[in-house]
């Protein structure tokens, strides 16, 4: 039986991880249902990718590189969509929210913050799993490249680590909006193109040299995108920058480290943006 | 501090430094909030009335621990507000007027179940409660429409039914009416009352810089000003203060030039506070006298400065008579703006 409106009766609320998927899922709700309700997002989210991608593959094509590199770019250009998600859904949307009046309200309310970001992630991954799909299934198709599967399950394992790693940077990163405002877009917005180089989403990055490559692994997609190119085409393991067992288990260290420091960060930023009175900013 | 008091503040203030560039003799600082103690009783629906920039929002939000107070100390809900905050959120809610939070791709329904989601409310629960508010705030027939097409009106509407349907013991108002229409205004009153009459060990702190509001709804309320609270009591005994003072509605002729400060209306025996505006074409002044036999004083005042009465009423005070014989200014002056007003 329900507590009505009119009763007096308390009503009962969920709390521990029961509150945690209901906020989780809750959160995704507007995203999900946003991106059918609104479909325009679907031109941009891939047709416009697309010509990236088939741009960089004709600068292959004409130079003459190895055909990996078609696969690779593919690759890359398919995980460009969770970098923008993460980057754009995530850490930047507290920057939108706090504009609305909604990030007072996420602050408010008892559902973790942790599981309303985990839930913007969900949702996003709408919008970033049809544009990796449409990527890597139209410019396969059109360019006929040619995968080697070596090992599946490893694959699967390595992507999901990879999300993980990056999904929990993610939330780190969002923590920032917390505590700043207009400066921490500033940042996003800095961070898109200087990581499609760094993380060598359309090369190996092994081309960078060692420093840099290393350097560049603290982006999950570093690694995670340096192993499954190196489980997908083994013809040439020596473009690989790690070897695929050890790449994975940096990135299982980073999940580890990236997912409870953005629980600290979150924890710890919310009380500046308190003390700063930054929670209660509009947009400045 | 004593637990059993819904809200509870001891000498709590709010001090706000000052960001981004300004010139060598801007203030680096902005008390916002200063020495407030507060008591509310469980079951209570208190108010907080001021001008805009008096530091009521201030003191919602450092309640609502969304800010922290830079001085003093606050219990909600038996609760610390700083070490206690996540608690707090538990059994807290707040509404803002104009507010403009939720999705716009979203329907009304479907933004509340997420925030009845967020405060954990199960599925099934969450859609009755809200089928239920939606129908007393008059709302059904909404329930499936984007809230990017709903006006301000129904908005807010809306906003209300987010505050109370996750059932919370303090809700905090802060200007839940403002930038309504009249009609709305009254129905959202309406459900305020309503709520309060239903759920008697409930607590609502409610902000307005509108007297009729505070007047209406409010058991006990305080003035606040420039951060600081100058009067707390229900409304009738504030109102009781000017009983023996005599108030005055005065429409006149335009006033002449500006006499030297010896000169001015408020230097003329027996007015205690004064108050003027213009309006199309002639002038309106609101006086509180220590009594009747000071009107013609005033009056000789006014033609000795080329005016001539229009109309004259005498009124029994109002809680904005309060806010003016206490700071000596009306309530719908911007407390950040230095009025020319109290110098006539």
């Amino acid at each position: 039986m329900v507590a009505g409106i009119h009763s007096a009766e308390r009503v009962k609320r969920l709390v521990g991880f029961r509150l945690f998927w209901a906020t989780m899922w809750a959160r995704a709700y507007p995203r999900i249902v946003g991106a059918m309700r609104e479909r325009s997002w679907m031109f941009f989210e891939t047709l416009l990718p697309l010509l990236g991608v088939t741009s960089y593959v004709f600068v292959y094509r004409a130079i003459g590189a190895p055909e990996e590199y078609i696969g690779f770019v593919v690759v890359g250009g398919a995980m460009t969509a969770f970098w923008l998600n993460v980057l754009w859904s995530m850490g930047s949307q507290f920057y939108w929210d706090k504009d609305m009046g909604n990030l007072e309200l996420y602050v408010l309310c008892p559902g973790p913050m942790m599981a309303i970001l985990l839930g913007m992630a969900v949702g996003g991954l709408v919008f970033a799993g049809v544009r990796a799909a449409t990527i890597l299934l139209v410019t396969t198709l059109l360019f006929r490249v040619n995968y080697q599967v070596a090992n599946l399950p490893l694959l699967g394992g390595v992507f999901f680590a990879t999300m993980a790693a990056l999904y929990g940077m993610g939330m780190l990163f969002a923590s920032v909006f917390l505590a700043s405002g207009r400066e921490a877009w500033h940042i996003s917005n800095l961070l898109q193109e200087p990581i499609y180089l760094a993380s060598g989403f359309y090369f190996p990055v092994k081309a960078l040299g060692f420093w840099i490559a290393t350097f560049a692994s603290i982006i999950p997609l570093t690694l995670g995108l340096d192993a499954m190119r190196q489980l997908l085409f083994t013809a040439d393991p020596t473009l690989g920058f790690l070897s695929v067992p050890l790449e994975t288990a940096i990135l299982i260290g980073l999940s580890a480290l990236f997912i409870p420091l953005a629980y600290v960060a979150l924890s710890k930023l919310e009380e500046i943006g308190r003390r700063e009175g930054r929670l209660i900013e509009r947009r400045r | 501090m004593n637990t059993s008091y819904a809200i509870q503040t001891n000498n709590l203030g709010r001090i706000y430094k000052l960001r981004g560039p300004r010139h060598k003799n801007d203030p680096r600082e902005i008390v916002a909030l200063e020495g407030v103690y507060l008591e509310i009783e469980r079951g209570e629906l208190f108010g907080l009335l001021g001008p805009n920039g008096a530091g009521k929002t201030t003191l919602i939000k450092i309640l609502c621990t969304l800010l922290l107070p830079t001085s003093g100390s606050a219990l909600v809900d038996g609760l610390d507000i700083v070490k206690e905050a996540r608690e707090i959120r538990q059994s807290i809610s707040m509404v803002s007027g104009g507010e403009t939070s939720g999705y716009g791709l979203l329907t009304v329904e479907e933004n509340l179940w997420m925030f009845a989601r967020f405060y954990g409310l199960d599925n099934q629960t969450a859609r009755q409660r809200i089928g239920e508010m939606l129908e007393v705030v008059g709302l059904t027939d909404r329930m499936r429409t984007k809230i990017s097409d709903l006006s301000t009106g129904l908005r807010q509407k809306m906003n209300f039914v987010r505050g109370f349907v996750s059932d919370p013991n303090v809700v905090f108002l802060d200007e839940p009416t403002l930038g309504l229409d009249v009609g709305a205004a009254r129905e959202v009153r309406g459900f305020i009352r309503q709520w309060m009459a239903e759920h008697p060990d409930r607590t609502i702190l409610l902000t307005t810089h509108y007297m009729a509001e505070a007047d209406e709804l409010c058991d006990r309320l305080a003035i606040i000003d420039r951060g600081r609270l100058l009067a707390l009591d229900t409304p009738a005994r504030l109102k009781r203060r000017l009983q023996r003072e005599a108030i005055f509605h005065l429409k006149v002729g335009p006033l002449g030039p500006r006499p030297s400060k010896e000169a001015m209306i408020e230097n003329v025996p027996g007015v205690r506070q004064v108050t003027i505006g213009e309006q199309n074409g002639h002038t309106e002044l609101s006086l509180i006298l220590e009594g009747e036999d000071a009107l013609p004083g005033v009056l000789a005042h006014l033609t000795g400065r080329g005016s001539h009465l229009i109309a004259l009423e005498k009124r029994e005070p109002t809680l904005e008579d309060v806010f003016v014989d206490l700071v000596g200014r009306r309530l719908d002056v911007d407390t950040s703006q230095r009025s020319g007003e109290d110098e006539i």
